[in-house]
C-alpha cells in the first residue's frame, strides 16, 4: 500500500473483515442479523475484489454449513452473526468441532435470550460459545476489546483454527462492532500467517483422521486427489463411523486435547496495573475499557486495583487465573451478564481469595462509576 | 467377497454390504447414479458425494469420491459452500424425504432458487426408517406410520412440483423398478449446468411396507411397475395419468447458473 | 453356450435374500435357497442384466463376453 496511508477511522465490524482478508479469508457465508450485519456486507464489498466468494444463505443453520463446505474445499472460511442466529449455528458449529474443518464464526453479542435487544451491547454467549453445541468438543474463542485488536486477532481467529483445525469464534460485543476508532493496517510482511497442515503421502495411503504427534490431522481439500470420508458420525482415523467405545473415547478425547494442552500457544491476556494490584477487576470485551478507567480513577484515591483481561475467553487461562488469585485479595469479575465467567474465576481462584460480581444486563455498557462503586464497598 | 468391475471402480468394497435392509430400493437407485457417473466419465477426484443424515444418507460412504455425510437436512448448505468455493467439483446431493423436504426443506427450496449446479437426488421411500417409520412429507394421507398410529393426517408434498416453483432448471422422477429410465434422468441431471433435482421412488419394505400390508420388496415394485406412467405419454394423453404416478422429466429448461453468475462479478470488480 | 456369452456371478456373502432378482428374471434361472439366492439354471440365462440393474446389493452381475453385445 504504497500510495495509500496505513491507517483509517472504521468500526469494529470492518476491522474484523480486514482481519479476515489479511488473513486469507476466500470465503464467507452469512445471514443479516443486528448487530453484526456490516461484517457481511463488508465481506459481499470486498471479498470479489480478491477473487474470493460471498454467499447469503437462507438462515444461520445454512450459513454455517456453507462455511464449512467452503473450508473442506480448501478456502479460509468465516460466518458472522449475533444471539439468535449464533444458536442456530450450534448445530453445524459442532460438526465443524468432530470434523475438523477449520473455520471462524464472529458472534457480535447482544441482550439475549431469543431476540432480546438487538440494538444493544451484552456479554451473554460467554457460556453458550462454549457449551452451546451439544457433546465435548473443543472450542477457542477470543474477545477483542477495541478495533485493532479486532483486526488482530481475527488474523490470529483464523491462524488458530487452521492450525488446530477447529472452529474459532470471535467472541465482540455490540460495544466494540459499532465503536469507530483508528485502525492501523499491518504490513503484509509483518503478519505471521498459518495455514493448514497438508498430507504429503500419497492418496492411496492418506488416513484423513489419523493425527500426527500433535494431535491434529493433516487435511486434505476436496478435489486434490485424495477421496476421503467426512461424517459427522463417531469415527475412526480412516474417516469412516464407527461404534467401538474405545476409539470414541480416544477421537472426543484427542479433539478436546488438542486445544486444552496447547493453551499457552493461544494464552493472549493483558494486564494493566497489575504490578502491586490487591484489587483485580477481571474484565474482556467492551467492559475492560470501564474497567481501566475506573482502575485509574481509583488509582487516584490510593487503591491498588489493577485488571487480568482474557482476550482468550476459551479456553480457560487457568494457569493466568491463578496466578492473579495467588496475588489478589479481592477479585471482581465485571460482565454484561448475570455471572458467566465470574463462575470459572471463581472455581480456579475462590479458594484463594474472594471473587465478586459486577453484573449488567441493561442492553448498557458497565460504567466505570459502577466499577468504582463496586469496589468500594457498593452503594 | 467378489463384485462386478463397475462395482469395483466406484465402491468402497470394503465397506459393503452396506446397512440397507434386504429389498431396499435405495441399494439400486444408488446403482443408477454410480452406472450415471460412469456413463458420463466423470474424475472420480472432482466429484463430490454429499448427504444428510438418515437410510438414503448413508450412500456416500460407500461410494469411492470425496464423500461428505453431514447434519440432518443440511446436505444441500454444505454442498452449496463446496460448490460456491470450487465450482470444478461435480457436487451431487443424495437424500431422502424427510431429509430434503422435511428438516431440509428451507435449505432445498433456496438451493433450486440459486440456480446452483448441484445435482440433486432424493430416495423417496415415503417414510423414516433410520428411526423405524415415523411418517414423512411424502407419506400419503391416510397411511400409517409410527407416529401416525391412526392413519396419516398430514398432505403430502409433491417433491417435483416444490422444486420445479422453487426454481431448479432440471426435474425428474424416476424409480427404483425403472431403473435404466433412472439412469438416464441420473446423467441428464448431472449434465444440465443448474440445479437439478431427481426423485427416486425407493421402497421400503421393512417399514412402511409392512405398516402399509403393501407386501414384500417384489410386491413393492411390482407397485411401481403397474402404477407408473411416462409424462410424455400423459402429455399426449391426459386421460391416461389418471390415478397414475407421473415418472420421466418433469422440467428442463436451463437458465444462468450461479457460480457462472458470481464469477462474471468477480471477473467485474476483482482488483 | 453361444460364443460370447456373458456368465452370471453371485457373490453370496453380499445377498440379503430379498427375492428381486428372481421375481424379476425373465427366464427363471434363479432360485432362493436358505434365504440366499442361487444360480439355478445359468444355461437358461438369456444376459438381460435385469438381476444385476435391480439387485439393490451389487450380489449378481454378469461377466465377460462380447461388449457389443
Amino acid at each position: 500500500m504504497s500510495n495509500e496511508k496505513n491507517y483509517k477511522l472504521i468500526q469494529g465490524n470492518e476491522a474484523c473483515v480486514e482481519g479476515a482478508l489479511a488473513a486469507g479469508m476466500k470465503f464467507f457465508a452469512g445471514y443479516p442479523i443486528t448487530p453484526s450485519t456490516e461484517v457481511a456486507e463488508i465481506s459481499a464489498q470486498k471479498l470479489p475484489q480478491v477473487g474470493g466468494k460471498f454467499i447469503q444463505m437462507e438462515d444461520e443453520i445454512a450459513s454455517m454449513a456453507a462455511i464449512i463446505g467452503g473450508s473442506l474445499a480448501g478456502l479460509k472460511s468465516m460466518t458472522a452473526t449475533s444471539g439468535p442466529g449464533f444458536s442456530l449455528m450450534q448445530e453445524n458449529l459442532g460438526y465443524a468441532s468432530i470434523a475438523e474443518i477449520p473455520c471462524v464464526i464472529v458472534n457480535v453479542q447482544r441482550g439475549g435470550p431469543s431476540t432480546g435487544l438487538p440494538t444493544s451491547p451484552a456479554q451473554g454467549e460467554v457460556m453458550q460459545a462454549k457449551w452451546g453445541t451439544h457433546g465435548d468438543h473443543p472450542i477457542i474463542a477470543l474477545t477483542p476489546n477495541s478495533v485493532q485488536e479486532t483486526y488482530e486477532y481475527t488474523i490470529k481467529a483464523f491462524n488458530l483454527a487452521e492450525k488446530y483445525r477447529t472452529p474459532v469464534i470471535m467472541l465482540m460485543d455490540e460495544t466494540v462492532g459499532h465503536m469507530r476508532e483508528k485502525l492501523t493496517y499491518k504490513d503484509p510482511s509483518e503478519i505471521e500467517i498459518i495455514d493448514r497442515k497438508k498430507p504429503t503421502c500419497k492418496p492411496d495411503e492418506y488416513l484423513a483422521y489419523k493425527a500426527d504427534e500433535d494431535m491434529i490431522p493433516p487435511m486434505a481439500s476436496f478435489g486434490e486427489g485424495y477421496r476421503y470420508h467426512v461424517t459427522g458420525l463417531t469415527h475412526d482415523e480412516t474417516g469412516f463411523p464407527t461404534n467401538n467405545n474405545k476409539i470414541s473415547g480416544e477421537l472426543i478425547t484427542r479433539l478436546v486435547n488438542k486445544v486444552e494442552k496447547n493453551v499457552d500457544d493461544m494464552a493472549y491476556f493483558e494486564e494493566y496495573e497489575m504490578e502491586d494490584a490487591e484489587v483485580v477487576i477481571i474484565a474482556f470485551g467492551g467492559v475492560s475499557r470501564s474497567a481501566k478507567t475506573a482502575i485509574d480513577e481509583l488509582r487516584k484515591s490510593g487503591k491498588k486495583v489493577g485488571l487480568f483481561r482474557p482476550i482468550t475467553i476459551w479456553p480457560m487461562l487457568e494457569k493466568q487465573i491463578d496466578k492473579v488469585a495467588e496475588q489478589a485479595k479481592e477479585i471482581y469479575v465485571a460482565e454484561m451478564n448475570l455471572g458467566q465467567y465470574f463462575y470459572e474465576v471463581d472455581r480456579i481462584a475462590g479458594k484463594k481469595c474472594p471473587v465478586k460480581k459486577i453484573n449488567k444486563v441493561t442492553g448498557e455498557l458497565i460504567t466505570p462509576n459502577e466499577i468504582i462503586e463496586a469496589v468500594n464497598g457498593g452503594k | 467377497m467378489n463384485f462386478s468391475e463397475m462395482t469395483e471402480k466406484y465402491y468402497r468394497t470394503d465397506k459393503l454390504p452396506h446397512i440397507w435392509c434386504p429389498g431396499c430400493g435405495h441399494g439400486t437407485l444408488l446403482n443408477t447414479v454410480v452406472r450415471a457417473i460412469d456413463k458420463l466419465g466423470l474424475n472420480k477426484d472432482e466429484v463430490c458425494i454429499v448427504s444428510g443424515i438418515g437410510c438414503s444418507s448413508r450412500a456416500p460412504g460407500y461410494l469411492d469420491f470425496n464423500t461428505l455425510h453431514t447434519t440432518h437436512g443440511r446436505a444441500l448448505a454444505f454442498a452449496t459452500g463446496i460448490k460456491h468455493a470450487n465450482p470444478n467439483l461435480h457436487v451431487i446431493v443424495i437424500t431422502g424425504d424427510g431429509d430434503a423436504s422435511a428438516i431440509g426443506g428451507n435449505h432445498l427450496i433456496h438451493a433450486a432458487r440459486r440456480n446452483i449446479d448441484i445435482t440433486t437426488i432424493c430416495f423417496n421411500n415415503n417414510i423414516y426408517g433410520m428411526t423405524g417409520g415415523q411418517y414423512s412429507p411424502t407419506t400419503p394421507t391416510g397411511d400409517f406410520g409410527t407416529t401416525a398410529p391412526y392413519g396419516n393426517t398430514d398432505s403430502t408434498f409433491d417433491l417435483c412440483n416444490l422444486v420445479q416453483g422453487a426454481g431448479a432448471t432440471y426435474v425428474a422422477r424416476g424409480t427404483a423398478y425403472h431403473a435404466q429410465a433412472m439412469e438416464k434422468l441420473v446423467v441428464n441431471a448431472i449434465s444440465n449446468k443448474g440445479f437439478s433435482f431427481v426423485e427416486g421412488l425407493s421402497l421400503c419394505p421393512t417399514y412402511y411396507g409392512r405398516k402399509n400390508k403393501k407386501g414384500d420388496a417384489v410386491k413393492m415394485h411390482e407397485f411401481l411397475k403397474d402404477n407408473c406412467i411416462d409424462k410424455k405419454v400423459v402429455d399426449k394423453k391426459p386421460e391416461m395419468g389418471e390415478n397414475k404416478i407421473i415418472i420421466g422429466e418433469m422440467y428442463n429448461n436451463p437458465k444462468p447458473e450461479y457460480t457462472e453468475n458470481y464469477k462474471v462479478v468477480i471477473d467485474k470488480f476483482q482488483k | 453356450m453361444a460364443k460370447n456369452k456373458k456368465s452370471l456371478v453371485l457373490n453370496v456373502e453380499s445377498c440379503k435374500g430379498c427375492n428381486i432378482c428372481i421375481a424379476f428374471c425373465p427366464k427363471k434361472v434363479l432360485e432362493l435357497k436358505n434365504d440366499k439366492c442361487v444360480i439355478a439354471r445359468p444355461d437358461d440365462c438369456i444376459n438381460c442384466g435385469m438381476c444385476e440393474l435391480r439387485c439393490p446389493d451389487n450380489a449378481i452381475y454378469l461377466v465377460g463376453g462380447n461388449k457389443d453385445e
